[in-house]
């Protein structure tokens, strides 16, 4: 395959960015999205030419490194993580455009690479469960309803990847933050900081910058681990629950 | 003298396994290891490298008990280090199952699974610890599989007769982490881990003959900066992208353990490294990586080949007496479950014959027919579920309609730093855990050991092991910047790099990678000879010489630069490559993942040569291409008494 490559460069954060373009030839489709861009680095870097800067990592969709908004479309047209896309998704003589996340709460340190520590900071703020290690009662004490267990490994499978917020409207990252709430409070192991936990992770979320909720729903459909809509509605749900229950005290 | 003409130093010994009775020892060690004073604790700083299992464990348990943590990952969250991509599970012998597992088992499965190249006592410890393991991270709120009744599931792995690991779907590895990761941030939240995302540890600086501090460099800005500590930890994970393609992510490097070598910690085993019998087959020439499929699906899926050479039909058109199920063949009582070593080994064994599947003849069927029939295919979608459709999205194939093809791929190395039973490495005050040390698996890992290995030592043994060291050095000098020993440090980093951005050659830091590992493949892949290894060992240095008068590097040092991070991560490959293929060299015996082509028995399994080989190899670095000194460690065996391994 031979594809027009319109790529997002920009030297570094504060530098102005612009598109640039770039032809390769001899694709396979059976590259992945990635490896047809280290053919295109490869051709850069003897060419004397600075190569396109993008996070990657594992190369199998669990690590959340890769962040490529493709054709508009965070991760691009095939719900998947962009290193698990393949070429075989474009057709020859496609033109391709290629942008890093956006997002304000996201900004970009040099062409395709964006900085998402925000999220860590979500999580530090409250996306865990105390329990120093070696404090833990034995695995079987505390049985859980098999239900329980799907729903949080469900929302456990979150790779704070970003796509969440690189597609809504808003910037929100409403999607992630409820991924983990959800995952920890069902569970009867964090249930003692149920409320903390999602009033401080919310509070977190809105001071880092990240948009509001309108329930587009474009996060969910570009989350490539397939983290329901419905999440935020149950964070919302633990949020005013936790609300009216500090209020109480 | 040429490299390859090493010289035989010392006998080593580890001075810190405690005897006595194997499961009392680490009792003894804990009490007899010093503590600190917890109001002590917060004036000690301690670096960690890695955020993997491994470090991320450590940091979080470190910072918990006090310490002032000082922590380092490439990635740009810690969320993120390789660990995340294990699949399978993690191995412990809490026994729920009620099928006969035992510590003991544990102990002894591991021992034999490495093929008694694993030193007792470590071994033993991890077994005593795995329990412990599973009820920490249940405490986190990792999302284990758990029955209708509530209580935790477990599967079958490799090498095993008994149901004792753990798992999340297919993705235990990423819940592992994240529990990690969670406990890590709550410290970094209380100010107690002061946390470097996208830095990369570079050198190492010894002062006195103590670990004291590290050079790192911001990824983002370039800028290069030293960090000072009373002990360094080093976590940054195996080496197994010598190989260039390999399961490993793609900055997955040996730097920090190499830097580390060269200032005085000698390096245990480079040879053993394991080839993962299930990965996805390659492709083509653009192949940046490969993709393990979990060994679980070896518990329901059966692995076969055509019984004719060249018999090219695809796969339904061949009737069942045409098929040769070979592991169920030649291993009746372990089947599709034999170890991974022994598993590659037979899919290599029946490619060389001409009978392999797929592109090249490099492939193996994995099917899943009669599992669908047995259990339904909604069953299979619930076990394997996530394992099936990353199949299906990188090979455009159906494996709920088509078997699936698998070839052996480069997976995890059993070797690393020497670390002592503290796992103390032989620089005082540089300890190394998980996949970075050597200590516990042998020449071949079981699955689902890994895990459990990070685990261990970062929860557990490295807190209570670390305080001994910094007891016993209560009071050392302040080291600072101006400090001539880490001037120079900073200065060699610095010159190297400028070097590296200074040749303006005409080859890509990826060719040079590709073209050693792709040797490395050939020569100290599955199958090692004296005279393949020799020629390696002729090739490298050349290929080193090469790399330095045509290495490419565009930009600058000041900048986010990814070809520079990638140059530098092949300099330390192009020297390592040479020193594994010595060690696979002088290792003339078959022992787990590590097959001689002369040592084997008459039915073609992988012959041991106890008397001569039942040790450590330690390797004490000399100068970059002389030939390095080798220590030996010999290693004891009073409860498992070595056998030729037989899984028939």
């Amino acid at each position: 395959m031979k594809l027009t490559l319109r790529v997002w460069r920009q030297k570094n954060a504060d530098a102005e960015g612009a598109m640039s373009t770039y032809e390769v030839d001899g694709i396979s489709s059976d590259m992945s999205f990635l490896e047809m861009l280290d053919t295109l680095n490869e051709e850069l870097i003897l060419r004397g030419e600075d190569p396109v800067a993008f996070d990657h990592d594992c190369r199998e969709g669990i690590c959340g490194a890769c962040s490529l908004v493709i054709n508009g479309d965070a991760h691009g047209p095939e719900r998947t993580t962009t290193c698990q896309l393949h070429m075989r998704s474009f057709k020859d003589g496609d033109t391709i455009d290629i942008e890093p996340w956006r997002a304000s709460a996201f900004p970009v340190i040099k062409d395709l690479v964006v900085d998402r520590s925000a999220f860590d900071r979500i999580i530090q703020a409250g996306g865990y469960i105390t329990a120093p290690t070696g404090a833990a009662p034995e695995a079987h004490a505390t049985p859980v309803p098999k239900p329980d267990a799907d729903f949080a490994f469900e929302h456990a499978e979150c790779i704070g990847c970003g796509a969440c917020v690189a597609a809504c409207p808003n910037g929100a990252a409403m999607l992630f933050t409820s991924a983990k709430v959800n995952h920890l409070n069902v569970l009867p192991q964090g249930a003692p900081e149920r409320e903390t936990r999602v009033l401080d992770m919310v509070a977190q979320m809105d001071e880092e910058g990240f948009g509001g909720c309108t329930l587009a729903g474009e996060c969910a459909t570009a989350c490539p681990k397939g983290i329901p809509l419905v999440s935020i509605t149950s964070m919302n749900k633990e949020w005013l629950r936790a609300t009216r229950k500090v209020a109480k005290r | 003298m040429t490299y390859v003409d090493y010289t035989t130093g010392s006998a080593l010994t580890d001075g810190k396994a405690p005897s006595g009775p194997i499961n009392e020892r680490w009792d003894k060690r804990r009490f007899e290891a010093k503590l600190v004073n917890p109001a002590n604790r917060r004036k000690h700083t301690v670096i960690v490298v890695g955020t993997g299992l491994a470090g991320g464990s450590a940091g979080a348990t470190l910072a918990e008990q006090g310490y002032h943590v000082v922590q380092f990952c490439y990635q740009d969250s810690p969320r993120r280090a390789h660990s995340i991509a294990a699949q399978g599970g993690i191995n412990a012998a809490k026994n729920y199952r009620n099928d006969g597992d035992s510590v003991h088992r544990l102990f002894y499965d591991t021992v034999k699974g490495g093929d008694f190249r694993a030193r007792e006592s470590n071994v033993h410890r991890l077994a005593q610890i795995s329990v412990e393991i599973i009820d920490q991270c249940v405490a986190q709120g990792v999302p284990f599989a758990r029955e209708y009744g509530g209580l935790l599931d477990t599967r079958s792995f490799g090498g095993v007769q008994v149901s004792r690991t753990f798992y999340a779907r297919g993705q235990t590895g990423q819940q592992l982490l994240l529990g990690a990761y969670q406990a890590l941030s709550r410290q970094i939240a209380a100010g107690n881990i002061e946390m470097h995302p996208r830095s990369e540890m570079l050198d190492l600086i010894v002062v006195d003959g103590r670990a004291r501090g590290i050079v790192a460099r911001d990824l983002v800005t370039g800028k290069i900066s030293t960090y000072f500590a009373d002990a360094v930890v080093l976590a940054s994970g195996g080496y197994g992208n010598v190989f260039y393609l390999s399961t490993n992510a793609m900055n997955s490097n040996a730097t920090a353990i190499w830097r580390a070598h060269r200032r005085g910690a000698w390096f245990a085993n480079p040879c053993f490294t394991q080839i993962h019998p299930t990965c996805i087959p390659r492709t083509g020439d653009h192949q940046s990586k490969l993709t393990l499929m979990s060994e679980s699906l070896r518990n329901d899926g059966r692995i076969w080949v055509p019984k004719a050479k060249g018999d090219d039909r695809p796969p339904n058109k061949i009737p069942e007496d045409e098929r040769d199920y070979y592991l169920e063949r030649i291993y009746p009582s372990f089947g599709n479950l034999v170890p991974r070593d022994i598993a590659s080994r037979a899919a290599k064994n029946v490619c060389d014959e001409g009978r392999g599947v797929g592109p090249g003849g490099q492939g193996v069927y994995l099917d899943f027919a009669d599992a669908i029939k047995r259990m339904g295919r909604k069953a299979v979608e619930a076990k394997y579920g996530n394992l099936f459709d990353m199949y299906a999205r990188i090979t455009d194939e159906d494996p709920y309609q088509v078997p699936m093809r698998i070839y052996p791929a480069v997976h995890y190395t059993m070797g690393g730093l020497w670390v002592d039973y503290d796992l103390q490495t032989t620089v005082p005050g540089l300890f190394a855990i998980g996949e970075a040390n050597f200590s516990d698996h042998g020449a071949n890992r079981l699955g689902a050991s890994a895990l459990m290995q990070g685990l261990a030592d970062g929860y557990f043994v490295l807190p209570a092991t670390i305080n001994d060291y910094l007891a016993r050095n209560p009071n050392q000098s302040e080291v600072s910047a101006e400090h001539p020993v880490v001037q120079e440090v900073l200065a060699e980093t610095e010159d190297r790099l400028n070097l590296l951005l200074a040749v303006d050659g005409d080859r890509t830091p990826d060719s040079f990678h590709r073209e050693v590992g792709e040797l490395m493949w050939e020569f100290c892949g599955m199958a090692r000879t004296d005279a393949g290894l020799r020629k390696a060992l002729e090739r490298i240095p050349q290929i080193r010489e090469e790399f330095w008068r045509r290495i490419k590097v565009p930009g600058t040092g000041e900048e986010f630069n990814q070809s520079l991070e990638k140059a530098n991560r092949v300099v330390d490959y192009l020297e390592l490559a040479e020193l594994m293929c010595l060690d696979a060299l002088h290792r003339a015996e078959s022992c787990g993942g590590h097959f001689r082509e002369e040592s084997q028995t008459p039915d073609g399994e992988a012959a041991r040569r106890d008397e001569e080989f039942a040790y450590a190899a330690a390797w004490e670095f000399t100068s970059t291409g002389s030939s390095p000194v080798l220590h030996k460690e010999d290693l004891v065996f009073e409860y498992v008494h070595p056998t030729q391994r037989s899984y028939a």
